[in-house]
C-alpha cells in the first residue's frame, strides 16, 4: 500500500515551473469542488428539487424565472428550481458519477492491460482489436448508445447507470497505456529472476509489474476525469443522463436553459455552465500538469549560459 | 509492389478486423440485450399476437445467429435496415440528414485549423512567456467548455445583438425552394449548382454560429498539439544545428521545424474527426440543425432499435474509413511510416 502511494505521488513531488503552477490552481479548484460536493447539505441555501418555501406557515412557490436577488443569488430557473442550489449540488452529482467511472474503468483497464499483456498470446491479440475499435469509436456516441441500453435494461436512468455508461468509453485508455507498458518490461532482468525464483504469474503482475506499470495512470485518470465531466453534462443535455428529481446535473439544467435564451434570460444556463467549465478546467490543469513532469519529451532542457570570451585584437595584426 | 501501394493495402486488410469488431459491437449492444426492437418501439400500441406477428415479419423470432450473419452481410452490402417507428429506410435517412452534418463538421474543421494552429506556433515559439500562458489557458478553456455551453453563449452573446439564426440550417424558403427539386442533398452545393445565391447566403449566415462553435471546441486541441509537437522539434539535433549555424530563430521555425512538427498533428486531425462526431451531436441539439445527429436522437427518443442501429452503424463505417485515410495520408507526408 504505501510502496503504491509512493509510486503514485512520485509524480507530484518531480513537478517544476509552469508545471507546478497548473497543477497548484488546478488542485485548488478541485477541492474547492469537493468541499461543495461534500457539504452541500450545509452550504446550499435550499435543496436541489425544492421549488417552494414556507413563509408565515403557507407554502410559496419561488418566483419561476426570477433573475439573480438575494433570496436566489443566482436566480431561479423554469421548473422553481433555485439555481445556485442546483449548482452545489451538480458538483456531489459530477463528482460521484466520475469518481465511480473513472476507479472502475481504472481497475479493469489496469487488470486487463496487465494480464494481457504480460500473458500475450490469442487473448491479448484478441483485446488489443476489441480495445482499438473501442478507442476509435467517437466516445460520446458509445457512451449514449450505453445509456440508452442501460436505460433499457435498469429502467432508471440514475447516477450508477450514468456511472456505467461513463466507465465503458475510458476502460481502453487505461488499457492501452498499462498493456504496452507491460509488454515493454515484460522480459527485463528483474521479471525474469523472479520467474527464476519460481515466481507465479499472479505472483509477477501484483508484486513486480504493477508498481512499475501503473507511473502515467495518475495523468490518464485526471484527464478521463475531466473528460467524464463533460460527458456526463452532454448525456444530460441530450436528455440521457439523470433525472432532475434524481438528482441535480449540470447538463441537464443547461439544455433547459437553452429554451430561455432567446428571451434573453441568461442566468438559468450560464452558472450550471461555469460550473462545468471550472471543474472540467481544474481537472485538465491537473492532468497538464502531471503530464509536463512525466513526459520526458516535453521536460525543458536547462542550459548554462555560454560566456564567449572577449576576443582581444592580437598585437602587431594588420587590422 | 511499390512501398506506398504495399502499405496502403496493409492498412485496408488491417480496418476490415476493426470494422468486424465494431459491427459485432454494435450488433451485440443493440440486438443481443434483453428487449428486443419491436416491443421497445410500438410495444405499447399493439396487442400480443400482433406484436409477435410484427415481430416475426421482421425475423426477429429467427436465431439470433442468423440475424448477426443477416445483419452483417445487409451492412457489407450497403442496406442499413429500416426503421421500426415510420419505416424509412436508414439509407435515405442518410442522404437527406448526411450533408446538414457534413457540411457543419468541415466548417468547424476549417475554423479549428485556421485558429488553432497559428496559436499553438506562437504558444511553442514565446514558450513559458505571458502569450504561450495567455494561450495555453485559451486552449484549455475552450477545451474545458461544453460544446453546448459555448452554443448557448452564442445565442446570447452573439446571435441576439447581431440578429444571426440559432436553429436550422436554414429559414423555411430556402428549404422549401432548395428540398423540391434535390441534386446532392447539400443545400449548400444544391444553391451553388443552381445558381441561387440568396439561397446559399441564406445557409452560409446558418452555419456561422453552428461551426464557430463546434470549431472552438476542437481548436484547443490544435492548439495544445501544434504547441506540444512544435516544442518536441524544437529540441532535436536538426534544430540545434540550424540555430548553431546562426540561422535567425524565426527562420529555424518556419523553415526547418514547423512543418516537422505537423506531422504528428495529422495523425491528432483524424482522431479528432471521431471526437466531431460526438461534438456534431451535441451542436445539432443546440443549434435545431437537421443532421444525423438530431436524427440518432429522435430514434433515441423513439427508443427504435434499428434507426439508432443503423445510424450508429453509419458512423462506424465513417470511422474505418477515416483511420484509413489518415494512415495514408501520414504515409505520404513521411515517408519512413511506409517502412515500419
Amino acid at each position: 500500500m504505501k510502496r503504491l502511494l509512493t509510486s503514485l505521488l512520485k509524480p507530484f513531488k518531480a513537478t517544476t515551473g509552469m508545471g507546478r503552477w497548473l497543477l497548484i490552481i488546478g488542485l485548488v479548484i478541485v477541492a474547492f469542488f469537493v468541499v461543495l460536493a461534500l457539504f452541500a447539505e450545509w452550504i446550499a441555501p435550499y435543496g436541489f428539487s425544492q421549488v417552494d418555501t414556507k413563509v408565515n406557515g403557507r407554502r410559496v412557490r419561488f418566483p419561476k424565472l426570477s433573475a439573480p436577488s438575494a433570496e436566489h443569488l443566482f436566480g431561479v430557473n423554469d421548473q422553481f428550481y433555485d439555481i445556485l442550489s442546483r449548482c452545489i449540488y451538480g458538483a456531489r452529482t459530477a463528482i460521484l458519477v466520475v469518481l465511480l467511472s473513472v476507479l472502475l474503468s481504472l481497475v479493469i483497464g489496469v487488470v486487463l492491460g496487465l494480464v494481457s499483456g504480460y500473458l500475450g498470446g490469442w487473448l491479448d491479440r484478441v483485446l488489443v482489436f476489441v480495445m482499438d475499435a473501442m478507442y476509435a469509436f467517437p466516445s460520446l456516441l458509445l457512451a449514449i448508445v450505453f445509456s440508452f441500453l442501460l436505460s433499457g435494461l435498469l429502467g432508471g436512468s440514475g447516477i450508477v447507470s450514468a456511472a456505467m455508461s461513463l466507465t465503458v468509453i475510458y476502460i481502453p485508455q487505461y488499457y492501452r497505456v498499462v498493456r504496452n507498458q507491460t509488454v515493454s518490461v515484460r522480459e527485463a532482468t528483474y521479471v525474469e529472476a523472479a520467474r527464476a525464483i519460481g515466481a507465479s504469474s499472479p505472483t509477477i503482475m501484483s508484486r513486480y509489474l504493477f508498481g512499475n506499470v501503473i507511473q502515467s495512470v495518475p495523468v490518464v485518470g485526471t484527464l478521463n476525469a475531466a473528460d467524464a465531466i463533460s460527458t456526463l453534462a452532454a448525456l444530460g443535455f441530450l436528455g440521457l443522463g439523470i433525472q432532475p428529481g434524481d438528482a441535480a446535473e449540470w447538463g441537464y439544467d443547461l439544455s433547459r436553459a437553452l429554451d430561455d435564451a432567446a428571451s434573453g434570460i441568461w442566468w438559468t444556463g450560464v452558472f450550471p455552465g461555469l460550473s462545468i467549465v471550472l471543474l472540467v478546467t481544474g481537472l485538465t490543469l491537473i492532468g497538464e500538469g502531471l503530464n509536463e513532469t512525466v513526459n520526458p519529451t516535453l521536460r525543458k532542457r536547462k542550459f548554462a549560459k555560454i560566456v564567449m570570451p572577449k576576443l582581444e585584437p592580437v598585437e602587431g595584426s594588420t587590422k | 509492389m511499390g512501398s506506398l501501394p504495399r502499405y496502403v493495402l496493409q492498412r485496408i486488410l488491417l480496418v476490415i478486423p476493426m470494422m468486424f469488431i465494431l459491427l459485432t459491437m454494435v450488433f451485440i449492444l443493440l440486438r443481443v440485450a434483453p428487449g428486443d426492437p419491436i416491443s421497445a418501439a410500438v410495444g405499447d400500441k399493439l396487442d400480443p399476437a400482433a406484436l409477435e406477428a410484427k415481430k416475426t415479419a421482421a425475423g426477429l423470432n429467427r436465431p439470433l445467429i442468423v440475424q448477426y450473419l443477416e445483419y452483417m452481410g445487409n451492412t457489407i452490402t450497403g442496406n442499413f435496415g429500416q426503421t421500426i417507428t415510420d419505416n424509412r429506410p436508414v439509407l435515405e435517412i442518410v442522404r437527406d440528414n448526411g450533408g446538414a452534418t457534413l457540411t457543419l463538421t468541415l466548417g468547424a474543421f476549417l475554423i479549428a485549423l485556421l485558429v488553432g494552429i497559428p496559436l499553438g506556433r506562437i504558444a511553442a515559439r514565446r514558450r513559458d512567456t505571458a502569450a504561450d500562458g495567455v494561450i495555453r489557458i485559451f486552449g484549455i478553456v475552450s477545451y474545458a467548455t461544453p460544446i453546448f455551453f459555448i452554443g448557448l453563449l452564442m445565442q446570447l452573446y452573439v446571435a441576439r445583438p447581431l440578429g444571426l439564426p440559432t436553429s436550422s440550417m436554414a429559414n423555411a424558403k430556402t428549404t422549401a425552394l432548395l428540398q423540391s427539386d434535390p441534386i446532392t442533398h447539400v443545400l449548400p452545393i444544391d444553391a451553388l449548382i443552381t445558381g441561387q445565391w440568396a439561397a446559399f447566403g441564406d445557409i452560409a449566415v446558418h452555419h456561422i454560429l453552428p461551426c464557430f462553435t463546434l470549431g472552438l471546441m476542437i481548436c484547443g486541441v490544435f492548439i495544445r498539439m501544434t504547441r506540444v509537437n512544435l516544442l518536441q522539434t524544437l529540441q532535436s539535433d536538426y534544430v540545434e544545428a540550424a540555430r548553431a549555424r546562426g540561422i535567425h530563430e524565426r527562420r529555424v521555425i518556419s523553415k526547418h521545424a514547423f512543418r516537422n512538427a505537423l506531422v504528428p498533428v495529422v495523425t491528432i486531425i483524424g482522431l479528432q474527426i471521431a471526437m466531431m462526431m460526438g461534438g456534431a451531436v451535441l451542436t445539432e441539439s443546440t443549434f435545431n440543425w437537421p443532421g444525423l445527429g438530431t436524427q440518432l436522437m429522435k430514434y433515441i427518443q423513439a427508443r427504435d432499435y434499428i434507426g439508432v442501429q443503423g445510424i450508429i452503424t453509419f458512423f462506424a463505417l465513417i470511422v474505418a474509413a477515416v483511420s484509413v485515410v489518415v494512415d495514408i495520408v501520414n504515409a505520404l507526408i513521411d515517408p519512413r511510416v511506409r517502412y515500419e
